[in-house]
């Protein structure tokens, strides 16, 4: 099984901040829009970088949104970042009407989002933004699995004509692909080939996906194929519907409610493709609360050993033709 | 019996005008809003009717640079309508301007259209800037323009933009304001529809925005407090911004426009309950009767 190793570790937020630099170099209608938290969000790079090509906006989410479609319908392509929490569901509305109604090409960055933000708790941390963006027309939804797909992903945006949703986290996590690494909107990326399970995954949950398969090949022999699905939508439609044909089993995880983000997108390919059993890893329907990003992780069950539970438990639904099934809150825990 | 309805062809260049010549096209501008909406059996007659005095002025007083052959131009001063559920007037004015044939009136709301129940510009209708009608984003909408105009292009460019007065109490319109007046956005116009009626009721009984001249000052703006019925008031008004943006005053510019909604049809006048609804027939033959039409019956 092809082995993937970390070579350090690095918010998303970094190449988030980092690839706008990299746009703004390379089109001068880049323009970005701040909301009092950019060195956060590190929109501040940008602002260092052009201060002419940089508005403050203070505190006004739902107004930096409506701005960011008047500049684009004025042809800029202007990102407006934030936190998820503000960048999603402050500004819903305008999202809905502003952006993608309008389908003008703005790029919003989602920060600081899911259980990782740590000791902020619950209200910082967004968990939701997947299931509603991704049910805006015209919208494209990223979820980077790292810091240099994070680049990528953020110049792959600025790049396209459109409106996009990035989402990007607060913490330091495994960097385990590089600048060779191949990305392209909407193709996920096969990581290890095997057909016994497929682990459709995005965010920080690609690296917890990679160990679960380890431990599954270490300890069971089994082969699961892990999926770095990073773009929400458009869904690589056919990287799916082969893994159901060939692994006959899937199991999704995110840094999300377990409602109607990743999971719900793939659950609502294979239903109309290929029916599979399919186990959804992420939030079961809960807030989050302050703590460390370990200690939280841990406590909602967004671990590799989450993964490989359900990938036995999706294993075995499939082989006994089990009819029975798990409510959601309902977790599928690893025993060694 | 139905009406027969008909849309004159008449369209009307953007210069300077008189009184009369102002009056005349508001009058044929609020036809258009009792036949499009009596047609279309929804949408919104009063605020429409009550703004056709500001369209007048706005789009054939040769206040707004545009050219209705070349809607893309990018010279062009754009017109947001934030409020966009008085979408009928914009349609009139458009047309009348040249923008369309003034007969596509006829498919207000209707499957298909190009005019929409609230402007989308999904619907590629030439002369629309912006989609609105979740109140409040339009005038958001517009303050990027400006930004964009003023910051990014560098250019001579305007923005106008026309909320109601309820729909300033959502908050992002105040957002907007602080961010205009922060941004010293001198090349934007706000017009403020102020007829003190909404869906509910009078504006100071849901929840009152007043004092409103007072707010918008300190916030930083220009203002100027107009009756919007008066053609050289509103002409005079629209002269000062565009004199205090030549001038680089660095200061947005709010217009509020006292103005009835319902106005030119009697039984309309000031009449919170024709904010959402359209007349019916026997209400439209009354209305197109005092708005000086020969009514047709089929």
């Amino acid at each position: 099984m092809k082995k993937y190793e970390i070579k350090g570790h690095k918010p998303t937020r970094h190449g988030f901040g980092e690839a706008l630099v990299v746009l703004g170099e390379r089109n001068e209608n880049v323009v970005v829009l701040g909301a009092d938290i950019t060195g956060s969000v590190l929109t501040s790079f940008f602002q260092e970088r052009f201060p002419d090509r940089f508005f403050s906006i203070g505190i006004a989410e739902q107004n930096a949104t409506a701005i960011a479609a008047g500049l684009a319908l004025s042809g800029k392509i202007p990102f407006f970042a934030s936190y998820s929490a503000f960048a999603a569901f402050r500004n819903a509305d305008m999202l809905r009407i502003s952006i993608a109604y309008n389908n003008v090409n703005v790029k919003i960055g989602g920060g600081h989002s899911g259980i990782t933000v740590g000791p902020d708790g619950a209200t910082h941390q967004s968990l939701e933004e997947i299931s509603f963006v991704r049910a805006l027309p015209n919208m494209t939804v990223v979820v980077p699995a790292d810091y240099e797909e994070a680049k990528k992903a953020t110049i792959a945006i600025g790049e396209m004509v459109g409106p996009a949703f990035i989402r990007f986290g607060r913490s330091p996590v495994p960097m385990f692909t590089d600048t060779e690494t191949p990305f392209s909107l909407g193709k996920a990326n096969v990581l290890t080939e095997g057909n016994d399970v497929a682990i459709i995954a995005c965010g920080i949950m690609v690296w917890q996906a990679l160990l679960a398969a380890e431990e599954l090949h270490k300890k069971k022999g089994i082969k699961a194929r892990v999926i770095n699905c990073h773009t929400i939508k458009p869904i690589d439609v056919q990287t799916i519907v082969d893994a159901a044909f060939e692994c006959g089993a899937i199991v999704t995880a995110e840094e999300h409610q377990v409602h109607g983000g990743l999971g719900g997108a793939v659950a609502e390919v294979i239903t109309k493709n290929y029916p599979v059993p399919i186990e959804f890893v992420g939030m079961c329907d809960v807030f989050g609360g302050s703590g460390e990003p370990d200690e939280l992780l841990e406590k909602f069950g967004l671990s590799w050993r989450e993964i490989y539970a359900a990938a036995l438990l999706a294993i075995d639904r499939r082989d006994t033709n089990s009819k029975s099934y798990f409510k959601v809150k309902d977790v599928a825990h690893y025993k060694e | 019996m139905p009406i027969n309805i008909k849309f004159s062809e008449k369209i009307f260049d953007n210069r300077r005008r008189n009184e009369s010549e102002f009056a005349e096209i508001a009058l044929e501008m609020r036809r258009d809003v009792i036949k499009s909406l009596y047609l279309a059996k929804s949408g919104h007659s009063g605020g429409s009717l009550g703004t056709a005095d500001i369209f007048s002025v706005l789009f054939f007083g040769g206040i707004m640079r545009y050219r209705s052959n070349e809607p893309d131009w990018n010279g062009r001063d754009r017109f947001v309508l934030s409020a966009g559920h008085i979408a009928p007037i914009l349609y009139s004015a458009l047309a009348r301007a040249g923008y369309f044939p003034t007969s596509e009136l006829a498919t207000l709301r209707k499957f298909n259209s190009r005019l929409q129940g609230h402007p989308g510009i999904d619907h590629h209708l030439p002369g629309i800037e912006t989609s609105s009608g979740s109140l409040g984003q339009g005038i958001s909408i517009a303050v990027g323009m400006a930004l964009s105009d003023k910051y990014l292009d560098k250019n001579e460019r305007r923005v106008f933009a026309l909320t109601g007065d309820g729909e300033i109490q959502e908050g992002i319109c105040w957002e907007a304001a602080m961010c205009a007046g922060h941004y010293k956005l001198d090349n934007l116009c706000w017009i403020v529809d102020n007829n003190d009626c909404q869906i509910d009721g009078r504006v100071r009984d849901v929840m009152s925005i007043y004092p409103l001249a007072e707010k918008f000052r300190a916030f930083n703006f220009e203002v100027i407090e107009i009756d919007g019925h008066n053609y050289n008031q509103l002409i005079a008004a629209f002269e000062k911004f565009i004199e205090l943006h030549n001038n680089k005053n660095s200061k947005p510019f709010a217009i509020i426009a006292n103005t009835y909604m319902g106005k030119g049809v009697s039984f309309m006048n000031d009449n919170y309950k024709w904010h959402g609804n359209p007349p019916n027939e026997e209400q439209a033959i009354k209305a197109l009767t005092e708005l000086g039409e020969n009514v047709e019956l089929i």
